[in-house]
């Protein structure tokens, strides 16, 4: 099980208009595991998640998620699609006018016929996980923005996805709320068993949490690592790569 | 599929005060909500002393699941009784340790109706009073920097000023055209039904001329700015304010106040007056159009209108404008400064830009017809 893939990216050339940014790209992400995307500013790895999470159409190719191709899921098949992922994105994208609770609550509400109490339990609970059920009933505005991103998640788990996509989880975090962010990534993967991609360059985490890691590129537009983050830093022929895992600039020839 | 596995329960009444409820099957969001609330009415009604809950055949839990189980024992302990879960597999387990709540945070208690009437009126009358002393500190403050700009006038941003007054003035001239011309049209119809009956037609120039001039022009040419130009720079400045950038011109040395509402405000003074001109010119020419219609020569027509409406009309009209521009803009400006944070802002800081823009237009306006008619104007 742990094996299979739940996520297939297949021949996937991803751009806005002429402008390709990526090009028959492939890579799965298995059951389970926590994959990184990596990437430098602008080499399109915040893109490649949009095209994963369905908010754009790539320009060809394919991406299956969990035995269904969200390229031309329609209808219910994509709400299905829909209900099997969670996203939480790079600055909250909490509703401002809603209370924290009623952030998480608003999917159960919209889409299960559990009656109300139920659904403050559930809210709550999520809420509990990310360590936030204190702050329950603020306003997203008087978070800070360690909490904002911890209550994203806890409403991305709000219907129990199996996969977890996470925008930039630690930018713009202190390191220690960054810690205890990556803990809780780990701690949601080894209870729940939640697939997670995380795009991110934050190396400490990155050699926290992930089991794989992939290196977008944009001069080739390509992918141009994949493997555990440690083996990326210690082997990877790349010159790119070993500077990104070792945060230091190294003169390639032309 | 296995979601075609029924979700039931069974609640069996055992010796005494003990009870056995039995899980089966899919406790996922549906199915939990299936069987929810019939679970929880029947277990409210037996109250058990000792319950005990057998999940051992449930394949499935998620989320909703965990929240049933704690709900059973929530309700559990409630009635005093105890709850004990048995055969939960440990995969499960390991979600209910991760979840598991020992109490819920209850939403902050209201006030009561009379403590919330006495909350709200305090509110008000301190939100009141903050607004007023803001909008005299801040009228002081642009007094003094519009002098100081007087005197060294290098240091108005004039390429802004000049931006602002096409957005405001140049691009409203359309708008406030038309809206004169159909202004000069209606008044001239509907005075002209009743000035028919005394034959008096060639009069309904008199009522339109000075009814423009002296209020309807500069009024109408007003609420176009405000609702135009008005709400647009309070967007403009709250949204200023909401991305830091005006905290940036506070680090970098520069004045907010001088580097974006003065080009704002004198832009805005400037154009009022001739955008309150245009409105007029084809007012009259609305009202013309009208006269020819029951045959009044166009000479007649001008003839009439240059002897009922006097320099003093025009001029008392156009001096209004100075003071409608400057109360559009400095409240526009004002409000864009004092937006808060969060998304609704921006929209709260354009819409109250709006309304107390309007109500300053019309109180302003009032005032100036007692003092007119003080002073004979």
């Amino acid at each position: 099980m742990a094996d299979q893939p739940i996520v297939q990216v297949k021949d996937l050339t991803v751009g806005y208009g002429s402008t390709v940014i990526l090009k028959d790209i492939n890579f799965d992400v298995r059951a389970g595991e926590i994959l990184t995307i990596l990437g430098g500013s602008g080499s399109g790895k915040s893109t490649l998640l949009k095209h994963m999470i369905g908010l754009h159409r790539p320009l060809s190719g394919s991406i299956v998620i969990d035995g269904t191709d969200i390229v031309t899921a329609q209808g219910q098949q994509w709400l299905d699609v829909l209900r099997k992922i969670g996203v939480a994105y790079q600055s909250g994208a909490l509703f401002g006018s809603m209370t924290i609770l009623s952030n998480v609550a608003l999917v159960l509400e919209e889409f299960t016929d559990l009656p109300r109490e139920a659904i403050e339990v559930i809210a709550q609970m999520k809420l509990k996980a990310v360590g936030l059920q204190a702050a329950a009933y603020k306003m997203p505005s008087e978070l800070s923005g360690g909490m904002r991103k911890r209550a994203a998640i806890a409403r991305a788990l709000a219907l129990d996805p199996k996969i977890l996509f996470l925008d930039e989880p630690s930018a713009g975090l202190d390191p220690i709320t960054s810690a205890q962010l990556d803990e809780l990534v780990l701690e949601l993967s080894r209870s729940l068993g939640i697939t997670f991609v995380i795009v991110t360059h934050e190396l400490p985490s990155i050699f926290a949490v992930a089991d794989r890691a992939i290196m977008v590129d944009r001069e080739s537009k390509t992918i141009v690592a994949d493997g555990r983050p440690k083996d990326l830093r210690d082997k990877s022929e790349h010159p790119m790569v070993r500077q990104f895992f070792n945060r230091r600039l190294e003169k390639v020839d032309a | 599929m296995e979601d075609t596995e029924q979700t039931t329960y069974r609640l069996e009444p055992g010796q005494g005060a003990q009870a056995t409820l039995t899980l089966k099957g899919r406790l996922d969001h549906d199915g939990t909500a299936s069987l929810w609330r019939p679970c929880m009415r029947e277990l409210r009604a037996l109250r058990p002393k000792q319950l005990t809950v057998q999940v051992g055949q449930v394949e499935y839990c998620d989320g909703a699941g965990i929240a049933l189980l704690m709900e059973i024992q929530r309700i559990q302990a409630d009635s005093g009784g105890r709850a004990e879960i048995r055969d939960l597999r440990p995969q499960f387990r390991q979600l209910m340790a991760l979840f598991e709540i020992d109490h819920q945070v209850l939403p902050p208690k209201p006030l009561g109706p009379l403590a919330n009437a006495i909350h709200n009126i305090g509110r008000w009358a301190a939100g009141l009073f903050f607004d007023f002393t803001a909008q005299v500190s801040f009228i002081g403050e642009i007094c003094v920097k519009l002098l100081k700009t007087l005197f060294h006038p290098a240091s108005l941003r004039r390429s802004d000023t000049f931006l602002m007054a096409e957005k405001a003035g140049v691009n409203a001239v359309g708008i406030t055209a038309l809206l004169g011309f159909l202004i000069g049209l209606i008044l001239a119809f509907q005075s002209a039904a009743a000035m028919q009956k005394f034959g008096a037609e060639i009069f309904v120039a008199d009522l339109v001329a000075i009814a423009l001039f002296r209020e309807l022009g500069p009024l109408i040419t007003a609420l176009v700015l405000a609702s135009r130009s008005g709400s647009a720079f309070a967007a403009e400045l709250g949204t200023m304010k909401v991305n830091e950038e005006v905290d940036a011109l506070v680090t970098m040395g520069l004045d907010p106040v001088q580097f974006l509402v003065l080009p704002r405000l004198i832009a805005a003074v400037c154009m009022l007056p001739l955008l309150t001109m245009f409105n007029l010119l084809f007012g009259l020419i609305g009202c013309g159009v009208v006269m020819t219609t029951w045959d009044v020569p166009i000479s007649t027509y001008i003839e009439r209108v240059s002897e009922a409406a006097t320099l003093g009309d025009v001029v008392g009209g156009l001096a209004k404008t100075f003071v409608f521009g400057t109360l559009i803009a400095g409240i526009g400006c004002l409000r864009g400064l004092q937006t808060g944070t969060g998304p609704s802002a921006v929209g709260d800081s354009a819409t109250r830009a709006v309304v107390s823009g309007i109500i300053a237009i019309v109180v302003a306006d009032g005032i100036f017809a007692v003092v007119y008619y003080f002073l004979g104007i």
